[in-house]
């Protein structure tokens, strides 16, 4: 532990010397309670964290000023300035925070209590709970639609997708998905979500004006049993041309055609991959591999991993900030 | 399977003024009886005596969570019972109210019994781990949750060969569980190619804690073996075997490296969540009997909620078929076996503080679902379940 820390504290003293020219990508690793820090230049670890208790979920302002980090097991969120990487305050987030949602006007953060069944809305100025909104069990996939109006929750026993209206903080419809529903994305037009069902294997594709499902995915990857397409994440291109759905111990990541649904391609990357985030630009897609405790970088032109950078056990999510 | 989904997917308004759902309530009964296991001798830590019980009940609590949302709600009448009659009496109570969809937490005799004295219900047995019900008996109107002795054996059989551990001393103990526990062992060394390289019967009737220093070094005094296989059910002697056999070798088994349905120690796959729930709900760490229970009656309502209804004959045929894939915490779909209704699982592999591994183990291949490389396959069963 001690060396961890001296190691985080001279790394972190090196970053203050140069001011940070690089995209920074931030990884939370839920078996060792910190954060690592890469360099996107170097494609390195240039600096670890701590922070609390099972760090799970990740989010940016939309500043990219402030670091939102779900400390599962401290039963917090910690807000990180990252310009001094100090925590300057915690949010009472309910119990068990797992993932979540910031709202586009920057204030609210829609949070799953992933033991309560309980999706705990928090204003991040005043550091007050505006509504706790009863959902199914185990909540864990939150977004909130481009246009502020939905914030979505899945519940992975209930295999639902939860409906808040954020006008009211009111649960006004559900929607069946396949079973374990993991991670919810929706389009940058807001027209459509993608939400990943982790032991149904598939991917569903739902309408948002009428909150019906489009279009289910399957996945087939040669060489690996069906039982272990397990997607989890799932990032959109901005352009709408492409999606990219992390399979979870199937050890790949699925390409998606966001127009047709057909898959093109499947990546290998390191092995249970969780979480992905794109570097500025779209140019290269990070990948949390839980068991493997690395990140894959592939190259979306060219859809090849080109690397697999070590940070600490279990990495689970990943935010970039240019 | 893939094309019927999207037909079965249904969104549905939470509030109650919401249109033509039909309001489902499923009904299901516990029936546990537990004999007494007679006077063991390594009774230091105890059992809990509400095993299965308390995962019934979180199971049901689950199930409502995800009910309210569609108006489904879920009941549990309970029973515990001192004797096989008395069960099967108060079973058949249950069954005069109108239950027709019970998990049982019972030995293979009282399953059997009550299998036959409610033809029109559906059974789940969380109990049992007895093989002949899966390979001879096939009650058609009886699943399996409860993983049984071949299954572990064969988890515990393949983890030895991965090893290389390939010679083996076999002590059973003296009932008749423990020589069917010691068949299964027996079945797996042939299985796996580990060698039964000795055999000694427990026959003593002393108390090891206070002598096994003394006594168990000389007993296991054989060939030599890679590891000391213990078929001890009840927990009699077994404890005792581990840091006193003749040559330092591990030991495995019903002690030491165990191969079992569920454990504390199981934590991945959003297993941490559900030991959560559990320990909020029992005050105390889930067990196989729980997850047994647990996984049944979200078998039942997992059913219920894709068929909009309770009926068992339509339950069983869907659990029998692949339309139902069951999220049981263990990092891959679960589903029942169609020839002898057992559910195919991964299992376990642990020490009493820490999980060793999960069979099946990587390389050992079958042509339709790894899983099926533990416990009876299909040609090895008499049972054809999904046919009659």
């Amino acid at each position: 532990m001690r060396h961890l820390l001296l190691a985080a504290t001279a790394a972190g003293f090196l970053l203050a010397g140069h001011t940070a020219v690089a995209a920074t990508a931030y990884v939370s690793n839920e078996k060792d309670n910190n954060l690592s820090v890469i360099d996107l230049d170097k494609l390195e670890t240039v600096a670890t964290i701590d922070v609390g208790m099972r760090p799970r979920g990740l989010a940016l302002s939309h500043d990219n000023k402030l670091l939102f980090i779900c400390a599962s097991d401290s039963d917090r969120v910690q807000v990180m300035d990252l310009a001094s990487r100090k925590i300057v305050k915690e949010l009472p987030s309910g119990a068990d925070p797992e993932q979540f949602a910031l709202h586009p006007n920057n204030k609210w953060l829609y949070i799953s209590n992933e033991d309560d069944a309980l999706v705990t809305v928090v204003d991040v100025d005043s550091e007050q709970v505006l509504g706790q909104i009863d959902v199914g069990v185990e909540p864990e996939g939150m977004a909130v639609s481009p246009d502020g109006k939905w914030a979505v929750n899945t519940s992975e026993t209930t295999s639902m997708l939860h409906w808040i209206d954020t006008a009211t903080n009111q649960l006004v419809d559900n929607t069946q998905v396949d079973q374990r529903p993991r991670h919810v994305e929706f389009s940058q037009d807001g027209k459509l979500l993608w939400a990943s069902a982790e032991i149904g294997g598939t991917v569903t594709v739902v309408d948002v004006a009428t909150r019906q499902p489009l279009k289910t995915l399957n996945f087939q990857i040669k060489g690996v049993h069906p039982d272990k397409v397990q997607p989890v994440g799932v990032k959109l291109t901005a352009d709408g041309k492409y999606a990219f759905v992390a399979l979870g111990p199937a050890n790949h990541v699925a390409v998606v055609d966001a127009q047709t649904y057909e898959v093109l391609d499947y990546l290998l990357v390191g092995r249970r991959v969780w979480h992905m985030a794109f570097t500025p630009g779209e140019k290269q897609l990070l990948t949390t591999n839980g068991v493997s405790g690395d990140v894959s970088v592939i190259d979306v032109a060219s859809r090849k991993v080109t690397k697999s950078i070590k940070v600490g056990r279990y990495p689970w999510g990943v935010v970039v900030t240019p | 399977m893939r094309t019927l989904l999207p037909c079965l997917i249904t969104t549905l308004g939470l509030l109650a003024a919401g249109p033509a759902s039909a309001a489902l309530e499923v009904r299901i009964g516990y029936l546990g009886y537990t004999p007494e296991r007679g006077p063991v001798l390594s009774n230091v830590i105890p059992e809990p005596t509400d095993a299965g019980l308390r995962g019934a009940e979180l199971a049901i609590e689950d199930s409502n969570s995800t009910g309210r949302f569609l108006k489904h709600s879920y009941r549990l009448d309970s029973v515990e019972a001192a004797s096989g009659a008395a069960l099967l009496e108060q079973a058949r109570a249950l069954h005069e109210s109108g239950l027709r969809l019970f998990v049982v937490n019972a030995p293979a005799d009282s399953l059997r019994q009550l299998a036959a004295a409610m033809p029109d219900s559906l059974l789940l047995n969380a109990g049992s781990a007895d093989d002949s019900l899966r390979t001879d008996a096939c009650a058609p109107n009886l699943l399996h949750t409860l993983p049984s002795r071949a299954m572990l054996a064969d988890a515990l059989g393949q983890f030895l060969a991965a090893r290389k551990w390939q010679r083996a001393l076999l002590i059973p103990g003296p009932t008749a569980d423990d020589q069917a526990y010691a068949d299964a062992l027996r079945r797996a060394a042939r299985r796996f190619g580990v060698k039964i390289v000795a055999e000694k019967p427990w026959t003593f009737d002393n108390d090891q804690r206070r002598s096994a220093q003394a006594e168990m070094p000389l007993f296991t005094q054989t060939a030599e073996y890679d590891v000391v296989l213990v078929a001890d059910e009840r927990g009699d002697f077994g404890e005792y075997v581990p840091y006193h056999t003749w040559y330092p070798r591990p030991v495995a088994g019903t002690q030491g490296l165990t191969p079992t349905g569920w454990h504390k120690t199981v934590e991945t796959y959003g297993a941490a969540q559900l030991q959560k729930r559990f320990e909020e709900h029992a005050k105390r760490w889930m067990n196989d009997r729980d997850f047994a229970a647990w996984i049944a009656v979200r078998s039942i309502a997992t059913a219920a909620n894709k068929l909009k209804s309770s009926d068992p004959a339509a339950i069983r045929q869907l659990a029998l078929s692949a339309e139902l894939p069951l999220d049981g915490f263990k990092g891959r779909k679960l589903s029942f076996r169609d020839w002898n209704g057992q559910l195919r699982q991964p299992i376990p592999v642990v020490q009493p503080r820490a999980l060793v591994t999960t069979s099946p183990q990587d390389g050992f291949l079958h042509p339709v679902t790894d899983l099926d490389s533990l416990g009876y396959d299909r040609p090895e069963s008499r049972c054809r379940l999904a046919e009659s």
